[in-house]
């Protein structure tokens, strides 16, 4: 591991160069912000919400909200890079593909993390219920881990394509059905304790760790050229 | 279009020329395929007449459950299509051969197909015996979520065009796809609480079931892995000479040099 205090070098390099020109952009998380929040208001307009439903409705709609945006905004992940051309540039570095990607997905992790931080107590309002706490912040961001490792990946597959956008919710919607499941149920039972559940933070701490890992070992294969 | 060479016949990348056939060896190339397209032709007339006059009518579910005899062996050859695109795909990102690559595409068409049949005809059965179209149940979402899936796949093959990073990102699909199928079906099974598996007594193997039940199932399940073969031996060739076909109009287009 000699390489090692290099490599958190250039992973910290890649993340505060994504961070700066998205500061100084703000192409993605004001869109997506805006996109979750939309969400959840069409979603509060859409179900007809009474005391006995809104515990087994409204954490689906957070999550459909997150999902949604995290396709919409982490869709642009590798937006910058491909139309200026500077992808080339970033793999001509002497950088591990491993630390390019982890990079980027803390980059969209963080953009991420500002979304949810507004679109939260947004829902907590709307949807009157009242699950703000430590427990919640815990599942948002295992949900959120494994929603982001695969958008990420994929936003480099369907970027490279004519797809573009269109192509991303479709390759991961399907592959993010145990995360989203997981996540929902963890959240539910946040608001409405349920007897013999499955460990659902656990598994989602096992879907995200599975769901990282073979992003991380398959990045290379996707950028390279 | 790193792909473009300048050896329009060659059947894949870093294969040497095919030798001429001679012997058993190319007796079996020459004809194998006649043989089993013959095998599979009556394999399936077989079949059919075991499903349909054979096998008796199932005392509880009447006549509809006669479907299990093609259900089950489409279901097989669906898991079968998606298992070699994942071993497929593996192999290309290890040895970056284009015929690897062509078996990939080509089992998951056929994997597409036969799920598309499968859902169509679970679904059958479920209206006329449990009286809906369609339940939670964890083998009908998994199944339903492979669909979508390897649809994906097929439509970023569709996007990306032949070319090698496609092949590189459809193998990466490829091999995610899969190992995504068992982490759903667990995921699905402990969203509906685990209970799957009594609703489906088709399996062939409870206590009662007459050996005539038994032959017609494994009948129809070997002719439909032979008709997978012979599936796979048409797209093979259709993929070898589209790729062929291609490398020539690049020729044409673009000199010999490539682009």
């Amino acid at each position: 591991m000699s390489t090692f205090p290099l490599g958190w070098r250039q992973f910290w390099s890649i993340v505060g160069k994504d961070l700066r020109s998205e500061l100084r952009a703000r192409q993605i998380w004001v869109a997506m912000a805006l996109f979750a929040m939309l969400a959840l208001v069409v979603f509060y307009f859409a179900f007809d919400l009474r005391v006995d439903n809104t515990a087994a409705v409204a954490p689906g709609a957070l999550w459909i909200a997150f999902v949604f945006a995290s396709v919409l905004g982490l869709g642009r992940s590798f937006a910058a890079e491909q139309e200026h051309g500077s992808m080339d540039r970033l793999l001509l570095c002497p950088v591990d593909r491993e630390i390019i990607y982890l990079a980027k997905l803390v980059g969209n992790l963080i953009f991420l993390a500002v979304v949810e931080v507004i679109a939260v107590p947004l829902f907590a309002i709307l949807f009157n219920l009242p699950i703000l706490g430590g427990g919640l912040v815990v599942i948002v961001a295992l949900g959120t881990i494994g929603i982001a490792a695969m958008c990420t990946l994929f936003a480099a597959v369907a970027g490279a394509t004519r797809g573009r956008e269109l192509l991303l919710p479709l390759l991961v919607f399907p592959l993010l059905l145990p995360v989203v499941i997981g996540a929902v149920r963890a959240t539910q039972s946040l608001a409405v304790p349920v007897a013999n559940e499955p460990p659902w933070p656990g598994l989602l701490i096992a879907f995200d760790v599975i769901f990282v890992t073979l992003s991380t070992l398959f990045f290379q294969y996707v950028v390279e050229d | 279009m790193s792909t473009v060479t300048s050896r329009p016949a060659a059947p894949g990348r870093d294969a040497p020329p095919r030798p001429e056939s001679n012997g058993v060896l190319g007796l079996a190339r020459r004809y194998g395929e006649y043989v089993l397209g013959v095998a599979v032709a009556i394999g399936m007339i077989l079949s059919i007449w075991a499903a349909f006059v054979y096998a008796p009518t199932d005392a509880v579910q009447g006549p509809v459950q006669r479907i299990m005899y093609f259900h089950v062996p489409m279901a097989w050859l669906a898991y079968l299509s998606f298992f070699v695109v994942f071993v497929a795909s593996i192999v290309y990102l290890i040895r970056r051969d284009e015929r690897w690559d062509w078996i990939a595409r080509g089992s998951a068409e056929v994997g597409v197909i036969f799920t598309t049949l499968v859902l169509i005809s679970g679904s059958i059965w479920g209206e006329a015996f449990w009286g809906t179209w369609w339940t939670g149940e964890a083998r009908l979402t998994t199944t339903l979520i492979l669909w979508f899936i390897y649809v994906a796949y097929l439509l970023l093959r569709f996007y990306t065009g032949r070319t090698e990073s496609g092949a590189r990102n459809a193998a990466v699909l490829g091999i995610i796809g899969f190992v995504d199928v068992p982490i759903d079906y667990f995921a699905v099974t402990w969203w509906r609480g685990a209970h799957p598996g009594e609703t489906y007594v088709l399996d062939g193997t409870t206590v009662n079931t007459p050996a005539a039940v038994f032959i017609a199932l494994m009948l129809a399940l070997a002719t439909f892995t032979l008709l997978y073969l012979f599936l796979m031996i048409q797209l093979y060739r259709l993929e070898r000479y589209t790729t062929e076909a291609q490398r020539l109009r690049a020729q044409v287009e673009y000199g010999d040099t490539g682009e």
